[in-house]
């Protein structure tokens, strides 16, 4: 995975970046505002993730995870857990990450205004399907997989076009990136940015995809415990 | 004649063409300790990840304490628990700190007062504010058993629960268990590579090969029926029988 996998994605997003520099030379708007931010604002997505994927590889470290599901404790509840941890996680890095661009950078992120607060939650929320997704594969392929809990999310960030609006990709990858909740939210943050419009559209969209996509990304968790017990995988990946 | 508290009928659980536990039955009664014996890979660790709802059963029933273990999982799991070789604890929570967590998963009560309990029966005193990374084989067995026992179970899944300790905490153990039982009512299934062990602690015994029971009863009566004077000869005619 490190030989192709980072270095492919390195090319993919800094290419799509050049390209958006190249086409709008020296036309961009607020660069600064909308890089630093835009940094701050996929981080929070990262850690959410993190916050979930990282609190069920360490239950499997600690070897703990066979105390936890022999116990009365319910799968909901412990998905539960890990989304109150990311949410803690989210806050603490956030805060660094912002008090350290006002005093480098002089940069404020709460420039974009309230709509921080919806944008905030959503990518919460996209982060929270990613971590559930990837606990999922942990769960099911055990720990060859487990390096999918640092390189998972990044396969997302070409087409949650943090950095470049979505007309700088291909067609067909454009049809890809409106069904990402994140591109909705990085478009909304642009125009707020760009226009001080209200991207009412984009908010609906990430909402919908968001809720959407958890939901769908739950029931598939509950699903795949249950074939781990029914495969012997979960005491195997517990030990 | 005590009820049984926990009832297994025609348990049989295959992966793919292995059968490693092929259409057990056996119950646990009240207030009894039952002995799991047999060689390494006979089903015995499989039989008890089943009875904690950790693997699915691919055919047959478990019952405990009247209930469905597969409609039933998280009440008839909250008044049981086990202590296991394969399992740990978080290792940057000291010894009280996991007590607590498990405390809490379990939904207890009056917490303090009942580690407090646990950690003077098992002589944890002395590194009760240990860091778990830190803890000795023998300190790690120990904190497992007593997070097995802080809940106050009604049964009790007990994987080598002595191994790794010295002969003096093993000794105090087991009798720990068995004032457990006697105050409690407590009933036990305890799997143990020391023979001695478990005709000490074991009411009953079943052993277990290739996944089949081959042998029941009291130690007593196992040895009767195999000519054998003690439990290891049994154990070695049995697991060395083609």
């Amino acid at each position: 995975m490190e030989i192709f996998y980072w270095p492919f994605l390195d090319l993919v997003v800094w290419g799509f970046i050049t390209v958006y520099l190249m086409r709008f030379q020296g036309q961009l708007p607020g660069v600064v505002t909308f890089f630093l931010g835009a940094l701050i604002l996929w981080d929070v997505l990262f850690r959410a993730q993190q916050g979930i994927t990282i609190s069920f590889l360490e239950e499997i470290w600690a070897r703990n995870l066979m105390n936890l599901f022999a116990s009365p404790l319910k799968p909901s509840e412990f998905l539960a857990a890990t989304m109150a941890m990311s949410v803690f996680k989210v806050t603490a890095v956030s805060i660094i990450m912002a008090v350290a661009a006002l005093t480098f950078y002089s940069y404020n992120v709460f420039i974009i205004g309230l709509w921080l607060i919806p944008f905030v939650l959503n990518l919460i929320i996209a982060g929270w399907t990613i971590g559930v997704l990837t606990t999922s594969l942990i769960m099911r392929f055990g720990q060859e997989a487990e390096v999918l809990a640092w390189g998972m999310v990044f396969l997302f960030q070409p087409i949650s076009c943090v950095f470049y609006p979505i007309e700088v990709l291909p067609k067909w990858l454009q049809a890809i990136a409106w069904a990402n909740p994140a591109a909705h939210v990085f478009e909304g943050m642009r125009i707020v940015l760009n226009q001080s419009a209200m991207p009412l559209m984009h908010l609906a969209w990430a909402i919908g995809l968001n809720l959407l996509f958890l939901t769908f990304m739950v029931t598939w968790f509950h699903h795949t415990i249950n074939v781990c017990k029914e495969r012997g995988l979960l005491v195997r990946v517990g030990e | 004649m005590t009820l049984p508290i926990v009832e297994v009928q025609g348990l049989t659980k295959r992966f793919g063409d292995f059968t490693a536990v092929d259409g057990i039955s056996f119950e646990i009664r009240q207030g009894e300790i039952l002995g799991l014996l047999g060689p390494n890979g006979a089903g015995k660790t499989t039989t008890i990840q089943m009875l904690l709802s950790l693997i699915t059963p691919t055919a047959g029933s478990i019952r405990m304490f009247g209930l469905n273990l597969a409609t039933h999982r998280e009440t008839i799991l909250s008044q049981v628990n086990f202590s296991s070789t394969y399992i740990s604890m978080p290792y940057s929570l000291t010894v009280e700190e996991n007590l607590w967590v498990v405390a809490k998963l379990y939904g207890m009560t009056d917490i303090p007062r009942r580690i407090d309990e646990v950690v003077k029966k098992l002589e944890m005193e002395e590194f009760r504010s240990k860091v778990t990374r830190k803890l000795s084989s023998g300190q790690m067995t120990r904190l497992t058993l007593a997070k097995a026992i802080l809940t106050e179970p009604k049964v009790l899944f007990l994987d080598e629960p002595t191994a790794s300790l010295d002969p003096d905490i093993a000794h105090k153990t087991r009798s720990l268990l068995k004032e457990v039982r006697r105050s409690a009512g407590l009933s036990v299934l305890y799997t143990s590579h020391n023979m001695r062990e478990m005709e000490e602690m074991s009411d009953r015994i079943i052993f277990l090969q290739r996944g089949k029971i081959v042998a029941q009863g009291t130690a007593q009566e196992v040895m009767a029926r195999f000519g054998e004077r003690d439990l290891e000869e049994v154990f070695l005619k049995l697991a060395r029988e083609k």
